[in-house]
């Protein structure tokens, strides 16, 4: 039998299904009775709902119901919570402005939900919505944020002045102040990180459904049903827990863009409830554009004091994060405690201050995306190192290794509050610039530069944190949900085992690693094992996928469920071998007595204990089923090297990337087929970012890029062959020391791309340019700079 | 989509006839425009007559004429040995149409009838100099472009075939591919053949297609990329939006314009 377990490149288990159409998707179920629920969203940035009609449309053939904010508000429903607190420098919490399900009063952006109907047909609940009668009075609307907090801005909440949803900091201020003053260089930076649309494969869905009984049940294209339950059971619908099921089943991607609790959710279990009847939703791509939440925009200014050898002395951030319309759910935490904290990178910069403010806008909601907040710091950072060097004159690479975290520093303590566990940023950067062959950059430069074109090489030294923890940390902070993940395993009287996790696989490929990672641990082959998840109905109360957490904290917890599992089935083995418990070893799959040849197979065990007849009954329980909660003492720490290499064709300005390293640092890994697919996701999404994506809204807050004919998603003929090395320490503080891996890829690439196009731009005088790097913008920056050129 | 009726006549009569039964009635051919269109309800026809059924799909060269039928699908036009040996650059435009799929659907026909002022055979047509022919009658290219969107077609009239004149001595598209879309931004046919030395453009133009004459001059005179070098194109009258401003756009004319001299050889 071939090696599956911690280490083998097993191939994923859930791709046969989803290969062959097979997949189950909220989409794909159908219920008797089943009615279609269909969304009118406001056309207008900012208005006000002076007037809305529904008569024409309740009337239309097919219609069973139209409800709008008013509806839902007699219901006693508010608004959808937000779950994350941020206080303001001044201590105060941040802003919270109602976020109602269907607008009341005002629409504040292109999507924002107005009214549903109801209908026996999709396309009657369509045609009914056109019916009705929305009177409209425009506002000025806010795209931009620097707009949006100029005097005199138009509100987007009347009861949020300046539009400021908190004005927070992090750092030693003084600290920073006085290294500035002392510094012989001070580097200045100011980014863009552009918004991005997310994207995911499949269009979110919703089946809301409730029985005779009461007991509601909703499908949802979710990565954490526990998490959707728990805010809109307790938060706005006030259905108990035990009355309400949620189901994630497969989910066509998510890239954090479904963490979220959204209206549509709320919406079709409440007209369930009201209909008795079960009631679908599912997105049109249209209006995914303008309904799931985007990602990163923020606008921000850095400086970095540097001594005369090029030590970093100080760094000084300020960055304006747009929050979009309303918040959604973990918006606030992600420029905040997903960002500022990691301002210290891989650098051992000894003072850091960080201020942020949080603003509304006339646009779509903004939340964690692939990354979330860790990319924007990344990139600020990679960006200003290599600003740093552009101007001292300092060699990119020495000037990170001299500003590097050594290895034998670690733990380390940032001033930004977190505290690394483990890396070694010599060792990923080594063998990153020797994949690269960066040394022979220069040679392929030339040859570059014989054809017309010109080539760039670009670094980013980066560091990123997952599995966002520990809870009672997170509080203080100003979570308001616990960040721990639970497992159950289940070992079945013949030995073999049922994993239920409460982590949500929608593309990760859980059902094999975890798989996997069980097998290994409990000597069993893998296909005795299968992973669980998805269903409130069926896993204990987990907090679901994000942030790369599904096996640092998630594996964790199953670690700690099968070490009871295994300490059970000492005993019972001590009884049935009549030897003592401590005499009693477990290894490849199966109960020893030390220095004997006597042993039980782990089946053995499971079926004396589910058939107690010779068992310690009196001392033990019957059955061999262990659940375990684990709360990660801290995050854990990911980082690596990635080595971007591009050509640049300085007549239309188009850039090709034509080399991409990527060396990460994720820990132990389980398969490293997945964590090389995961890699390369991420690295693909990095390049979008950094070249292509970007979401277009006009001045008032018009979508412009609402489309796939104007947003543009890489496609595989953008990408290169991305080479993807792991070169690891442990985590120390997690049974498996796994780091984590779903980010690293889209963290690393944006700030190595930029470098690249950077350095592919020297001779232009370029310093700096904001993503996306599109063909227009570069064939501007070299026009531009050509007679500067020509002149010299 | 709105509910419609769906028609599939047998006989190019019976189409026109199908057409006049209603001002709404429209025709489809490879439904690759038409179908997002509906889906996005931006048209309510009252009935739909399919083209699929007329026989007006084919390539054929006879004497000094290419003749393709209207619903030819790009697919088949780029990998038509005929089209590859008489006129090459039309088969590379066909090939890098949209995607596979797209080309395995989408027809010329409907291409032309569409005029999309970023669709890639206007420009084709126009420096090749080809007729449309229709139930009715034969339109000159020249003739037959009336700006976005918009033909010299009536509305109960179909395109039955694209005639290309013979010999075409040089031919080659290059296209400058809007990042999202991946229709034409910049498109330049470049042609020399019966209808003399042509340089027409797609994408950039707020009209749709036109030429660029003081290319055509320089390229008469000389047929290499480095007589075109120095023409500049006015920005004025081009597109301008997110993905290009019309100075970017007018730059790349002539950058595209040379390349596509180049590859013409
Ligand atoms: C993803 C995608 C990418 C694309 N990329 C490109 C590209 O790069 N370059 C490019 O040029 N195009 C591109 N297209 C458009 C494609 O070439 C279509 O095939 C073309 O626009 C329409 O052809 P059709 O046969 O599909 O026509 P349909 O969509 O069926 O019809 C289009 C219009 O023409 C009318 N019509 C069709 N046939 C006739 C006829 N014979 N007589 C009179 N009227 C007629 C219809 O009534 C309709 O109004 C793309 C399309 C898609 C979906």
């Amino acid at each position: 039998m071939p090696f599956e377990g911690i280490g083998a490149s097993v191939k994923r288990r859930e791709d046969g299904r989803f290969l062959a159409g097979r997949g189950r998707y909220v989409d794909d179920m159908n219920r008797p009775g089943q009615v279609y629920a269909y969304i009118r969203r406001s056309d207008r940035p900012h208005a006000r709902i002076k007037h809305i009609d529904i008569a024409a449309a309740a009337a239309a053939p097919g219609v069973i119901a139209v409800y709008t904010g008013a509806d839902m508000a007699a219901d006693g429903i508010g608004g959808l919570p937000c779950g994350w607190q941020i206080h303001n420098k001044d201590g105060s919490p941040m802003a919270e402005p109602l976020h109602p399900v269907l607008a009341i009063g005002k629409v504040r952006h292109v999507g924002d939900p107005i009214a549903v109907v109801i209908a026996e047909t999709k396309t009657q609940a369509k045609d009914a919505a056109e019916l009705l009668v929305i009177d409209l009075e425009d506002l000025p609307g806010l795209a931009d944020i620097r707009a949006a907090t100029a005097a005199g801005a138009p509100l987007v909440h009347d009861d949020v002045p300046g539009n400021v949803c908190y004005d927070w900091h992090i750092g030693d201020k003084d600290a920073v102040d006085a290294a500035f003053a002392r510094a012989k260089h001070v580097v200045k930076l100011d980014l863009v990180n552009n918004r991005l649309i997310p994207n995911a494969m499949e269009p979110r869905a919703a089946l809301g459904e409730c029985d005779v009984a009461g007991h509601y049940t909703l499908s949802t294209t979710s990565q954490n049903p526990h998490v959707i339950r728990l805010l809109m059971g307790a938060f706005v619908l006030h259905i108990p827990e035990h009355k309400l099921r949620v189901i994630a089943p497969d989910v066509g991607g998510g890239f954090g863009s479904k963490i979220y609790h959204y209206a549509e959710e709320a919406i079709v279990t409440w007209a369930a409830g009201k209909l008795r009847r079960p009631v679908k939703w599912t997105a049109e791509r249209s209006e995914s554009f303008m309904s799931d939440a985007h990602g990163r925009d923020h606008v921000s200014h850095a400086e970095m004091a540097v001594d005369e050898s090029g030590h970093f002395l100080a760094l000084r951030v300020s960055t304006l994060a747009n929050m979009g319309a309303y918040l959604s759910t973990f918006a606030p935490s992600v420029p905040t405690y997903l960002y500022a904290t990691l301002l210290a990178g891989v650098y051992k910069t000894p003072a850091i201050y960080a201020e942020v403010k949080a603003i509304f806008t006339n646009t779509v909601p903004v939340d964690a995306y692939r990354g979330a907040g860790r990319p924007e710091a990344a990139f600020l950072l990679e960006r200003l190192v290599d600003a740093v060097a552009h101007d001292t004159g300092i060699d990119r690479v020495a000037l990170r290794r001299a500003n590097f975290i050594p290895a034998d520093a670690y733990p380390y303590q940032t001033p930004v509050a977190l505290q690394y566990d483990s890396g070694n940023h010599e060792m990923t950067l080594a063998e990153a610039l020797k994949a690269a062959d960066y040394a022979g950059f220069p040679a392929r430069r030339a040859e570059a530069a014989r054809r017309g074109k010109l080539r760039g090489i670009g670094i980013s030294t980066y560091l990123e944190a997952c599995g966002i923890a520990p809870s009672q940390v997170a509080g203080a902070l100003g979570a308001r949900a616990g960040l721990y993940e639970v497992a159950n395993i289940r070992v079945h009287p013949t030995g073999s085992v049922t994993v239920f996790t409460g982590a949500h696989s929608h593309g990760q490929g859980h059902e094999t690693t975890m798989a996997q990672l069980v097998a290994d641990q409990l000597g069993v082959p893998l296909d005795q094992v299968d992973v669980v998840h998805g269903d409130t109905g069926e896993i204990p109360f987990g907090m679901g996928t994000y942030g790369s957490r599904s096996l640092a904290v998630g594996g964790s917890a199953m670690v700690k469920a099968m070490d009871k599992i295994i300490a059970k089935g000492k005993r019972i083995a001590a009884h049935l071998m009549e030897a003592a418990v401590e005499d009693i070893e477990f290894k490849d799959g199966a109960f020893r007595v030390t220095g004997t040849d006597k042993a039980k197979a782990l089946a053995e065990i499971s079926l004396a204990a589910y058939v107690p007849h010779n068992y310690p009954i009196e001392e033990l329980e019957p059955g061999l089923e262990e659940t375990a909660f684990y709360d990660p003492k801290n995050f854990t720490y990911p980082g690596g090297c990635h080595v971007c290499e591009v050509e640049i064709d300085p007549e239309t300005g188009v850039t090709k990337v034509v080399n991409f390293v990527a060396v990460d640092d994720v820990g132990r890994v389980i398969n490293p087929m997945i964590v090389e697919g995961q890699v390369q996701g991420g690295v693909a999404q990095g390049i979008g970012q950094a070249l292509l994506e970007g979401a277009a809204y006009d001045a008032n807050g018009q979508l412009l890029s609402g489309s796939f004919m104007d947003y543009t998603m890489p496609r595989a003929d953008n990408l290169p062959n991305i080479t993807v090395g792991t070169e690891i320490t442990l985590c120390t503080h997690n049974p498996l020391g796994s780091k984590g891996c779903g980010e690293v890829g889209a963290i690393g690439s944006p700030p190595a791309v930029i470098n690249a196009v950077v350095d592919a731009l020297k001779e232009y005088g370029v310093r700096h340019l904001d993503m996306p790097a599109t063909a227009e913008k570069i064939w501007s920056i070299i026009q531009a700079n050509r007679p500067k050129m020509a002149a010299e | 989509m709105y509910d419609f009726a769906y028609q599939k006549p047998a006989s190019v009569a019976d189409a026109v006839k199908l057409l006049a039964t209603g001002p709404e009635a429209k025709v489809i051919a490879g439904g690759q425009t038409f179908i997002p269109v509906l889906k996005q309800r931006l048209n309510k026809p009252s009935s739909v007559v399919d083209l699929a059924g007329l026989g007006l799909s084919g390539i054929s060269v006879s004497g000094n004429t290419l003749t393709i039928g209207a619903m030819t699908t790009h697919a088949t036009v780029a990998r038509s040995a005929e089209v590859k040996k008489a006129i090459p650059g039309l088969a590379m435009l066909a090939s890098w149409i949209g995607d596979n799929q797209v080309r395995h659907r989408g027809t010329i026909g409907g291409s032309l009838a569409n005029n999309d002022p970023s669709a890639c055979y206007p420009a084709a047509v126009l420096a090749l100099g080809a007729v449309v022919k229709t139930n009715k009658r034969a339109i000159k290219a020249d003739d037959f472009f009336q700006g976005m969107f918009t033909t010299a077609l009536e509305p109960d009239e179909i395109i039955t075939a694209v005639e290309f004149p013979l010999p075409v001595e040089k031919s080659a598209y290059e296209k400058f591919r809007q990042p999202a879309s991946r229709y034409a931004m910049v498109g330049v046919f470049v042609a020399k053949g019966p209808a003399g030395v042509r340089v027409a453009v797609t994408g950039a133009g707020q009209n749709g297609v036109f030429r660029v004459p003081e290319m055509e001059a320089a390229l008469a005179k000389s047929w290499s990329a480095d007589a075109i070098a120095g023409v500049k194109v006015s920005p004025e009258g081009l597109n301008s939006d997110i993905h290009g401003s019309a100075a970017y756009r007018a730059h790349l004319i002539t950058v595209m314009a040379r390349r596509a001299v180049a590859a013409a050889g």
